[in-house]
């Protein structure tokens, strides 16, 4: 059976597991409609053009895996950060397990999305919140929205400023053939509220996994968050992310993005800027090798004045990867002194290695400064000789020089652990030994 | 310690060198003058062993080995440094944590430790002092926005650092101003011992006159066109080149 069929039929039987009472009901069953009329998107699309989900969605995936299956935290341990304190939000083939997570109600709430969607005291936010800065029209989101049912749920009320990250960990166990997961996050950050966050999707075994996910977050009045998103996941996974920001006046959002694993990995980043003096900033790193792909789609709408964007997306690709760059920035007409600026530059390590780059201005304002750049290269061949020269390996310096280009890419990771952690990652991606730092 | 045996390099398939002799002693220093364009860089880059120089005919042994199938690293290991004319910038990378990788790459290649993180700081601060580098430096990329003279000096910084036993310096002086050629110039006869040897390549006689050689070559068209003592540099230096060929 194709995967689509199998979805449109597999909702049937979800409808008979959930309360189809429920105020968010209508929108899933609306959901299911769109993608049922849109279907998985494909390459004749202007935004799929260069990447297929073809060869993923041919495989027989398991919708819901029957069974809550339960790891030993010894076993995953590594996947968490080290040496700090944090909330930990865990999921397992889906299901939420309490023994993994470290969840709070104590004065905030960081616990899971079943729960926000069936009891009553969640009920004015989720009716308030849920799917409305999602893209309705968009098929993978509609897709989430219609099987929506756990996920993080993270509620910050006014001027609470979190000393210990959020850590949310979907990970997947093999135990089915084949899975296909869709979880759905919720965060809404009140007035002069802080908090940061970091998002992992890792899968135990080379069994084939499939992410669709959507995570919506509200950035009230001068809040601020900071969205890390550790994509390091096995050869066999794929991951749709598709992650919708909507911010409020002197909020301040910045997501960090590092995609260093995984089949095919597809970001949809969108921001939606409601008021004026806002800050949104984008950060990606990508190193692939093989026959990885990584996309980045990134959307900022300017639709007040004084608003500021930043994005900064770098690539480091071998073998036959391939790096997907598009970059898109509207100014609408109002909103003037609009700063946006949007840089990305590539690195191909290897002659079959290939990246798209595409900026997409679209500004109606005339008093802004809007700036974007791309760059594609190859490592600096004096810059190799240079290190070769004082002694360092030819790897080692290939490596040291990779590590010099995405630096700046890291130097805005305000958690040192987590810093620590991806710096590893880089080496071990790299294979060598190098700390990177004194 | 270094002998070079009739060198013929070719750069893209146009003879530069053709016909080098050297032979450098321990304890030694060796200043190479000539014109632009008489190959002086291009004998430097050899040493080394820059890929881009291809060795047509002749030998470079260094201690007695013959080094020129080894890689740069292989190179520097052996204790060859260059002080480059250009030193390339390296956006990303701190002149500390470079110079840790290059010092740590060096001792597991000759099979011992890695150097202890206290030590590896006294003696970069050490080595920052002697050559006047403010600590701040320190933690910059690499030659990134550097001046002229502070490129030069964080070469210096280097050599001492990594204390190789000869240093060919490539135009060191170029781009100094009479202060910062006095401190390099007082660095590199502080690094100098009896068991070490410099080749200084120069276009003009004046770091001469603070790093006294005790050999001065003139390369012409890709030979040695005349050999001599320190009196040569201010021959030099009085008559120009036009003389020597």
């Amino acid at each position: 059976m194709q995967l689509t069929e199998k979805l449109l039929s597999s909702f049937l039987a979800f409808e008979l597991d959930i309360d189809i009472n429920s105020s968010v009901h209508h929108l899933r069953t609306n959901a299911i409609k769109n993608f049922e009329k849109l279907g998985f998107p494909n390459r004749k699309l202007e935004n799929w053009k260069y990447t297929s989900l073809n060869q993923i969605i041919k495989e027989d995936y398991t919708v819901f895996s029957k069974k809550r299956n339960v790891i030993d935290f010894k076993r995953v341990q590594d996947y968490f950060i080290d040496n700090i304190e944090s909330y930990k939000i865990v999921f397992v083939d889906g299901f939420y397990d309490p023994f993994l997570s470290q969840t709070s109600h104590d004065g905030l709430d960081i616990c899971i999305m079943s729960a926000a969607l069936n009891k009553p005291k969640y009920s004015n936010l989720i009716n308030k919140y849920f799917n409305k800065a999602a893209a309705s029209e968009d098929s993978l989101t509609s897709l989430n929205t219609a099987f929506s049912k756990e996920g993080a749920y993270i509620y910050i009320p006014k001027k609470n400023v979190l000393e210990k990250p959020i850590e949310i960990i979907h990970f997947a166990t093999g135990n089915e053939a084949a899975l296909m997961l869709q979880p759905r996050n919720l965060i809404i950050v009140e007035e002069s509220s802080e908090v940061e966050i970091i998002e992992t999707h890792q899968s135990l075994t080379v069994n084939s996994v499939f992410t669709n996910s959507v995570t919506e977050i509200f950035a009230q009045k001068n809040s601020k968050v900071d969205y890390y998103k550790i994509q390091n996941d096995v050869i066999s996974s794929s991951l749709v992310d598709n992650t919708y920001i909507t911010q409020k006046r002197n909020s301040d959002v910045k997501v960090h993005t590092f995609s260093f694993g995984g089949r095919l990995t597809r970001n949809n980043l969108n921001f939606y800027q409601k008021n004026p003096s806002i800050n949104s900033t984008m950060k990606g790193l990508t190193i692939i090798d093989y026959d990885q792909l990584v996309d980045h789609h990134t959307l900022v709408h300017h639709s007040n004045p004084n608003c500021e964007s930043h994005q900064d997306y770098k690539g480091i690709y071998s073998g036959k990867s391939t790096g997907v760059f598009n970059g898109k920035i509207i100014v609408d007409k109002i909103a003037q002194k609009t700063n946006a600026f949007q840089q990305n530059n590539n690195i191909l390590l290897d002659d079959k290695s290939t990246i798209n780059s595409k900026p997409q201005l679209e500004i109606f304002a005339d008093d802004v400064k809007c700036s974007h750049g791309c760059t594609i290269g190859q490592l600096d061949q004096d810059a190799l000789f240079y290190l070769r020269a004082r002694g360092i390996p030819k790897k080692e310096a290939k490596a040291l020089l990779t590590y010099g280009f995405a630096n700046n890419i890291l130097e805005s990771v305000n958690i040192p652990e987590l810093k620590f952690r991806i710096k590893k990652i880089i080496a071990k991606k790299l294979g060598v030994n190098l700390g990177f730092d004194l | 310690m270094l002998t070079i045996d009739n060198l013929h390099v070719s750069v893209e398939g146009k003879a530069i060198l053709n016909g080098i002799n050297l032979d450098v002693r321990a304890g030694e220093v060796h200043a190479i003058m000539g014109p632009n364009g008489s190959g002086k860089s291009t004998l430097a880059a050899a040493i080394a062993g820059n890929e881009s120089y291809e060795i047509v005919k002749g030998d470079i042994l260094f201690k007695g080995e013959n080094i020129i199938e080894l890689s740069p690293e292989e190179r520097a290991h052996r204790g060859v440094f260059i002080s480059f004319q250009y030193p390339v910038e390296i956006p990303g990378v701190t002149v500390t944590n470079f110079i840790k990788t290059s010092i740590n790459s060096n001792l597991k290649a000759r099979g011992e430790n890695e150097m202890p993180a206290n030590k590896m700081l006294k003696k970069i601060r050490e080595k920052a002092a002697l050559l006047e580098i403010d600590s701040k430096f320190l933690s910059r990329s690499l030659n990134e926005g550097f001046s002229g003279g502070e490129k030069k000096r964080n070469e210096i910084f280097q050599m001492a650092m990594l204390e190789p036993s000869i240093s060919v310096l490539d135009e060191t002086d170029s781009g100094l101003d009479i202060d910062a050629l006095k401190i390099v110039a007082k660095g590199v006869n502080k690094l100098k011992n009896k068991d070490n040897a410099v080749i200084i390549i120069t276009h003009y006689q004046r770091l001469l006159d603070y790093i006294i050689p005790d050999y001065v070559h003139v390369l012409n068209e890709g030979k040695i066109a005349k050999s001599g003592n320190k009196e040569l540099a201010h021959e030099l230096e009085e008559r120009g080149y036009d003389w020597i060929k």
